[in-house]
């Protein structure tokens, strides 16, 4: 058990190493970079900030058959660390959209913390709104988790599992379907 | 050890016998009941007395068998003593005081003439308390257990399909039996020291040209007389709880000129290639399904554009689905709620579990955030590869007494749908079979995905997604009696298939 524990750890360090090395790959020290650090509001879309340093991401939407997740590369704003760059992406992906485009992010949710810690477990911290204005049904709930799992681990290697919170707390499910006591890994099955 | 009990001391234990041997060994009336106690020492009946339907038993009889010392005192009170411990019984109250504590008695212990009766329940309640060996008193077949006997109940059911039959027999404590067949009777040995039987052994009459009969043989044997269309028989054991249940199979002649000449029975063929005699394999043992209608008050689920709440809609499902099942497979069904009220979902399993369920479905109706989404979906429990390592790599070694180590299965009881997956799947392969012919299927229509009602059930689960309220006209396809018929079918073709085709589906 502790040898397991020690070669989870020695992995995740390499893993948290990596994601660092591919954001400092990733570009010049910007001026007039983004200040990351507050939580970004769905009302202001990360990907519309006209001055700072851009990364490519890919952002997950509801694909045209309703059933799945079609994805896709948007600017997201630089973060200079992990924390940072994983909360823009979160910001970003659950910005409103408008048509065509359609987000399985229920309505009014908005992002309150993002944290990863050492062994690669992302904490995104969603509103109330996740949960109380979800239509329900399972697919839009697994839509809806998968939105942010893919979009966090897919975009950075350092994540590789996702615990989803709401309002500052683990939540059983968001409408009485998929399970959020645990972690969850990329899914690539939700994805056409 | 067992094995010289059974020698030195072989019992027959029915009720019928007893009710013989009880009028030969007391001094009651024939027809008095007597309870027989059973011990390594052999076999004995103790007549009892019915006073208002309970059953008494005489302290002066009682006394010798179990080498108690009986006193009345001066007050009226009567003292049981054993080996130094003291039983105090008071007229007219239904208790008794044992070393000092007090138990409850079924009825006041009551004089008649100058011998004092107790309940029966005496025994197991009081005298137990201070016994050396234990004493297992089973009412309902009128024995008493003296010791460390394996002493199975044994209860029997026919069950007819078609033209064949199935016999399931219950072995209670769990106790294996071999089968064999000879000239016009299986054989059913039993490893046990005697038999607890029912009486009759087997309360639902067999098919006459099948099976005549289940009988007592001897101690620890039964015997299935044939009919004259028997061809053949599969046998299978498995454990059930606390029950070995052993299930045969009994197939009928092919051609049935054996049944036009009952008189002069041909020498039974072999069984035939597909059913060969075995043993040990599991076996279909299907008795209860658990049918969860998802969501339920303050939890509507997805509501249509008309107003159509999913909630409303499982349960209108559920109850089609429960009284069609029951009606045609004469099955137990469970409803995880029967009404418009919120249930958690961790009691939607445990419902199932701690009923045994067979195999467990959720109803639902989906949603999208696109109003074109479309068709029926079956999901099965998926798990990430961390939660599945965490139970299938099963067993845990753990130290045992006096060194070295065992396997024990350490599944964590939120996982425990990890071991039935493979069943599971299977189940929803037959149901998208049933279910293509009456109702659109979506693109993908069996989904895996880590879904809670299902992971802790216990038991091949699946839970469905019957159509989207989201899109206008699979909402008014939901809302119909034809659809809802429908799915009701659908169900009941997939549970008949996944009973008597999967390789032990539904066991536990």
């Amino acid at each position: 058990m502790v040898r397991q524990l020690a070669i989870a750890g020695t992995a995740a360090a390499i893993l948290v190493l990596a994601g660092a090395v591919f954001f400092a790959t990733r570009g010049l020290p910007a001026s007039g970079r983004r200040a990351a650090a507050a939580p970004t509001g769905a009302a202001a879309p990360a990907a519309s900030a006209p001055t700072g340093r851009k990364i490519k991401a890919r952002l997950f939407y509801v694909a045209e058959d309703g059933t799945r997740l079609t994805s896709l590369e948007r600017d997201v704003a630089y973060g200079e660390s992990a924390d940072e760059q994983a909360r823009e992406i979160v910001a970003a992906q659950i910005a409103p959209v408008v048509e065509p485009l359609v987000s399985a992010i229920p309505p009014g949710t908005t992002l309150r913390a993002v944290f990863i810690t050492k062994s690669g477990e992302a904490y995104v911290d969603l509103s109330r709104e996740a949960r109380v204005a979800h239509p329900g049904g399972t697919v839009d709930e697994l839509l809806t988790v998968y939105t942010i799992v893919n979009a966090l681990t897919v975009n950075l290697p350092a994540v590789t599992v996702v615990q989803l919170l709401v309002d500052g707390k683990e939540v059983d499910t968001l409408s009485g379907h998929v399970d959020l006591r645990r972690p969850l890994a990329m899914n690539l099955t939700w994805v056409q | 050890m067992n094995a010289r009990l059974h020698s030195l001391f072989p019992v027959v234990v029915t009720a019928a016998f007893l009710t013989v041997l009880a009028g030969m060994l007391s001094s009651q009336a024939p027809t008095q009941p007597a309870l027989t106690l059973l011990s390594k020492d052999g076999r004995r009946a103790l007549p009892m007395a019915l006073v208002a339907d309970q059953e008494f038993v005489a302290l002066d009889e009682l006394a010798p068998a179990f080498q108690l010392t009986v006193h009345e005192e001066s007050l009226g009170a009567v003292t049981v003593s054993y080996k130094g411990k003291t039983i105090v019984l008071t007229p007219d109250q239904a208790l008794a005081s044992v070393a000092g504590r007090l138990v409850s008695l079924p009825a006041p212990p009551s004089r008649s003439g100058r011998r004092w009766l107790v309940p029966v329940e005496f025994i197991s309640r009081a005298v137990s308390l201070i016994y050396d060996a234990p004493l297992d008193l089973r009412k309902a077949s009128r024995l008493l257990v003296i010791g460390d006997l394996r002493v199975p109940r044994i209860t029997a059911r026919y069950d007819s399909f078609g033209s064949s039959g199935r016999l399931t027999i219950d072995a209670t404590p769990r106790a294996t039996a071999t089968v064999t067949q000879e000239a016009e009777h299986l054989t059913l040995k039993f490893d046990a020291d005697a038999l607890d039987v029912a009486n009759p052994p087997l309360p639902t009459p067999g098919s006459p040209g099948l099976i005549l009969g289940l009988r007592v043989v001897d101690a620890t044997t039964m015997a299935v007389d044939l009919g004259p269309r028997f061809a053949g028989f599969r046998a299978t054991s498995q454990p059930v709880d606390t029950i070995m249940r052993l299930v045969i199979d009994l197939v009928v002649a092919q051609t049935d000129a054996a049944a036009a000449a009952p008189a002069t029975p041909a020498p039974p063929p072999p069984p035939p290639s597909d059913l060969p005699p075995s043993f040990g394999q599991t076996v279909s043992a299907f008795r209860t399904i658990a049918i969860d209608a998802g969501h339920g008050g303050d939890d509507e689920g997805v509501r249509s554009a008309e107003g159509v709440k999913e909630k409303d809609l499982t349960l209108a499902i559920a109850r089609r689905v429960r009284s069609v099942i029951e009606a045609r497979l004469g099955l137990r069904v469970l409803l995880t709620r029967d009404d418009d009220r919120s249930v958690p979902v961790d009691e939607r399993a445990s419902l199932a579990n701690n009923n045994q369920a067979d195999l467990f479905v959720s109803l639902h109706a989906n949603g999208s955030m696109r109003r074109n989404a479309s068709g029926a979906s079956i999901y099965v429990a998926a798990f990430d590869r961390d939660a599945a390592q965490a139970s299938a790599g099963g067993g845990e070694r753990v130290p045992t007494f006096g060194g070295g180590s065992r396997e024990i299965e350490l599944v964590p009881w939120n996982l425990a749908q990890t071991r039935h997956l493979d069943q599971s799947s299977a189940f929803a392969a037959l149901l998208q079979q049933a279910l293509q012919e009456h109702v659109p299927l979506s693109a993908r229509p069996i989904e895996r995905a880590p879904l809670r009602v299902l992971e802790s059930a216990n038991m091949p689960a699946i839970l469905v997604e019957l159509g989207y309220l989201t899109n206008p006209e699979q909402a008014k396809m939901l809302a119909s009696d034809a659809f809802q018929n429908s799915v009701a079918q659908a169900l009941l073709d997939a549970i008949v298939k996944f009973r008597d085709a999967v390789p032990g589906g539904g066991t536990h």
